[in-house]
């Protein structure tokens, strides 16, 4: 009889195989363009462990991080706020939806511009690229998980004669929590690459600058070795988050 | 009246208000000259810069990079979608791949793509090939996945072949799941073009609005901007209704 | 408990339509699964043959096997002679539980749809199309849409498209399982009607008890998982008849007599999920 369900080695080695293979692309990508294009996955390890030992390094992902997290923050914060108010609300929230549904697939990058023009180029104008990418997902999960709130929870709650706070950090919370932290999971990715995209575009800081910078000085060494940090750091971290979903998506 | 109604009037009054709001604030100077101008004038502009060729030039270079990479990724993605979807073991070992895909800032491998393929649209078809196949890989998974059984053994009981079932029960069934990876890869393909040709390029609308700005040149900087806004609008728009349209007839009532 | 009333059963004299011989099916898994089995079955040409049994205890699969829809992994079927082998075999139609029609398609090219892919000439499409949607009563619905119709017509759409390829054996999987029991007895009427017009061999796969006591010539009877059949049982009903058999006393009792059987069997079933 045949094994048909996967064992965690196997799953272990599909991993494996997955990364092997895209490292097998890496390599010959390289060997096809040569040191002028893109460095060997050799070297770039070799290359991103020494610049993380730099101070150089550290002050521009510094900037990154300190812009990030403030976009963050407002992402999140304004976010859920609208997102609950559009979703009790009921009537704005039918509304809007369709509004933000239409922000969201327009391409972001042709409103820097007025950005930059509002902030000027500065930390403020990353923090605003970062918020317009992340906000809008945030407010359409908040939105969504209140919409969905089973009625029969609300009825639940006023037969057992709960009060307005413990009906609504008791139930109404727990109940709109695993749609929360998916929205914002996504926002937090969408934050990050709005935050680099306006460093690529106009900073002088930040890791998003490094970058560019190193394709605009044909340092391709650095520019290969930051996006390998940033990648990496994106999938940890989401990979953190999706993990935190899941539980909360468990209990749920 | 309806509360769908409603709904639509209030939608459009507040969409009007805010434009109309911004227009006064503008005119009134309220919001300075130097940071935007008037949406009249945008639209003023625009429609002077259709007589120039210029801007034809432009259009038709983004249109057809992004034609390309939507046509490529629609392609691609329902050919891996279908793949994997008749391979568990494959779709096991990607699904933690295809579930973290769109947490990677992918745009930060747009220098390196000009570094290998040069400052052409070839970079700018890859990264809009990238944002967009996966999304139509897990809209075609989506849809393979919810044809009902019930379908796939109709059509063994008709006796069709596995081509004719496919093209006959299969696809049509997985249709509106298909649809939305297609307007996913529309508008992934446009965001990643227009983002890229912006951020470096030679040619194309991005470009254009970026070395306007550059350039302090106002006019033409909005009147692109408010040109791409309104493309990216119109065109998710049609896919809308015609979505709509396509799924009337299904709606269970 | 004998029930052969007024007629000797038909089976040893007719011709036997389909055969089953020790069919067994084992699902192989992380667990393999004893689904069916084993068990023989003989189909005459023409019977109305219903099958009853508790949850779980394979009467899909034994629907799956007979149409070729999967493989035994013991036993032989055999189908107007010629073995089954986890292949359709011409001449056998299926209606299905879940609603099979094809939301994108009206309820005339629902119907037409298995005529159009095997290469039929139009004007007999045309001609087998309308005469099948005269005969099911869908005539002022031939422009419309799945989903603007009920379960009940929709399941008739079905039935319908099956009708239309002019099967030999219609195998049917619990049809009326999601309609309301007046619904239910006049669907019955009409597999009647149909079974009388078309002469076809009728395979009813039924959970509803008197369903299966008022309409079939033979109702069999399978155990808990994994099914066998614990006893065949003929009604000896006339061909003529419709869901006013109701009223003959012998329909209670052969109603009373599936429960007996099955009442254990049931009980075990149950038991077996605890």
């Amino acid at each position: 009889m045949t094994q048909a369900w996967p064992t965690l080695d196997s799953r272990v080695l599909d991993g494996l195989v997955l990364a092997a293979l895209f490292l097998a692309v890496w390599q010959g990508l390289y060997e096809y363009a040569g040191d002028a294009a893109i460095t060997s996955p050799l070297t770039t390890v070799d290359y991103a462990s020494s610049l993380v030992k730099t101070a150089n390094f550290w002050t521009h992902a510094q900037a990154t991080l300190a812009a990030f997290a403030y976009a963050l923050v407002i992402s999140i914060a304004l976010g859920i706020v609208l997102g609950l108010a559009l979703g009790f609300q009921r009537f704005a929230g039918d509304v809007a939806e369709p509004i933000l549904v239409a922000l969201y697939t327009i391409p972001k990058i042709t409103l820097y511009p007025l950005i930059l023009l509002i902030f000027g180029l500065g930390v403020s104008a990353k923090v605003a690229f970062g918020v317009i990418h992340g906000v809008i997902p945030i407010i359409l999960f908040t939105l969504n998980a209140v919409k969905n709130i089973n009625p029969v929870l609300i009825r639940s709650s006023r037969i057992m004669r709960l009060s307005t706070w413990q009906t609504v950090s008791t139930v109404l919370a727990p109940a709109v929590m695993p749609e929360l932290i998916t929205g914002v999971r996504v926002g937090f990715s969408l934050t990050l690459l709005g935050v680099l995209i306006g460093e690529m575009f106009a900073s002088q800081r930040g890791l998003g600058f490094l970058i560019i910078n190193g394709i605009n000085l044909h340092n391709v060494r650095i520019t290969t070795a930051v996006i390998l940090i940033v990648v990496l750091f994106a999938i940890l971290a989401n990979g953190l988050l999706l993990a935190f979903d899941k539980r909360m998506h468990r209990t749920a | 009246m309806t509360r769908n109604t409603a709904i639509g009037l209030t939608r459009i009054a507040v969409i009007a208000g805010s434009i109309a709001l911004v227009e006064l604030l503008c005119q009134r100077k309220i919001i300075s000259p130097l940071v935007m101008i008037p949406p009249s004038e945008m639209m003023t502009s625009l429609w002077h810069m259709f007589g120039s060729h210029k801007i034809w030039d432009d259009i038709a270079q983004t249109f057809s990079t992004v034609a390309l990479s939507f046509v490529l990724s629609v392609a691609a993605g329902f050919g891996f979608g279908a793949l994997i979807h008749a391979l568990p073991r494959v779709r096991r070992a990607l699904d933690p791949l295809l579930a973290s895909y769109y947490s990677i800032p992918f745009f930060v491998f747009y220098p390196l793509l000009i570094a290998l393929f040069g400052l052409n649209t070839i970079p700018l078809i890859v990264i809009g090939f990238v944002f967009a196949t996966a999304a139509m890989v897990i809209s075609t998974l989506n849809g393979l996945d919810r044809v009902p059984r019930v379908m796939t053994k109709t059509a063994r009981i008709l006796r069709l072949s596995p081509a004719r079932a496919v093209w006959s029960v299969t696809l049509p069934a997985a249709a509106p799941y298909l649809f939305t990876g297609l307007k996913l890869a529309l508008a992934y393909s446009f965001i990643g073009v227009i983002a890229g040709e912006f951020i470096l390029s030679g040619g194309g609308l991005g470009f254009s609005i970026a070395y306007a700005y550059n350039d302090f040149d106002s006019q033409t900087m909005y009147a692109l901007m408010m040109f791409v806004l309104l493309i990216a609008v119109v065109m998710n728009g049609a896919l809308h209704v015609w979505e709509q349209h396509m799924l009337k007839k299904r709606a269970r009532a | 408990m004998n029930l052969a009333v007024a007629q000797a059963p038909q089976t040893a004299q007719a011709a036997v339509h389909a055969r089953l011989r020790g069919v067994t099916r084992v699902f192989e898994g992380k667990l393999s699964v004893h689904a069916l089995g084993p068990l023989d079955l003989d189909l005459a040409r023409g019977e109305f043959f219903s099958v009853v049994g508790p949850s779980g205890c394979g009467k899909t699969t034994l629907m799956d096997l007979l149409a070729g829809l999967s493989e035994p992994t013991e036993g032989t079927i055999t189908f107007e002679g010629k073995p089954v082998h986890g292949e359709v075999p011409d001449g056998i139609g299926a209606v299905f539980q879940e609603d099979a029609s094809f939301p994108w398609l009206t309820v005339r090219d629902n119907i037409a749809f298995g005529l159009r892919r095997a290469g039929v000439d139009p004007a007999e499409i045309q001609r087998r199309v309308d005469y099948v949607i005269g005969f099911m009563g869908l005539k002022d619905f031939t422009a419309a849409y799945p989903a603007q119709l009920s379960g009940g017509m929709r399941q008739r759409v079905c039935i319908a498209r099956t009708l239309v390829l002019q099967p030999r054996l219609i195998l049917l999987d619990e049809p009326f399982g999601a309609l309301d029991q007046q619904t239910r007895l006049l669907m019955g009427d009409e597999l009647l009607r149909l079974w009388r017009e078309t002469g076809a061999t009728i395979l009813l796969i039924t959970h509803a008890l008197d369903e299966a006591a008022m309409l079939s010539d033979r109702v069999g009877v399978m155990s808990a998982r994994p099914g066998r059949f614990i006893d065949v049982i003929t009604t000896g009903w006339p061909r003529e008849r419709d869901s006013a058999i109701v009223a003959d006393p012998a329909f209670g009792a052969v109603t009373a007599r599936l429960w007996s059987l099955l009442r254990s069997e049931s009980l075990k079933a149950i038991g077996a999920k605890g």
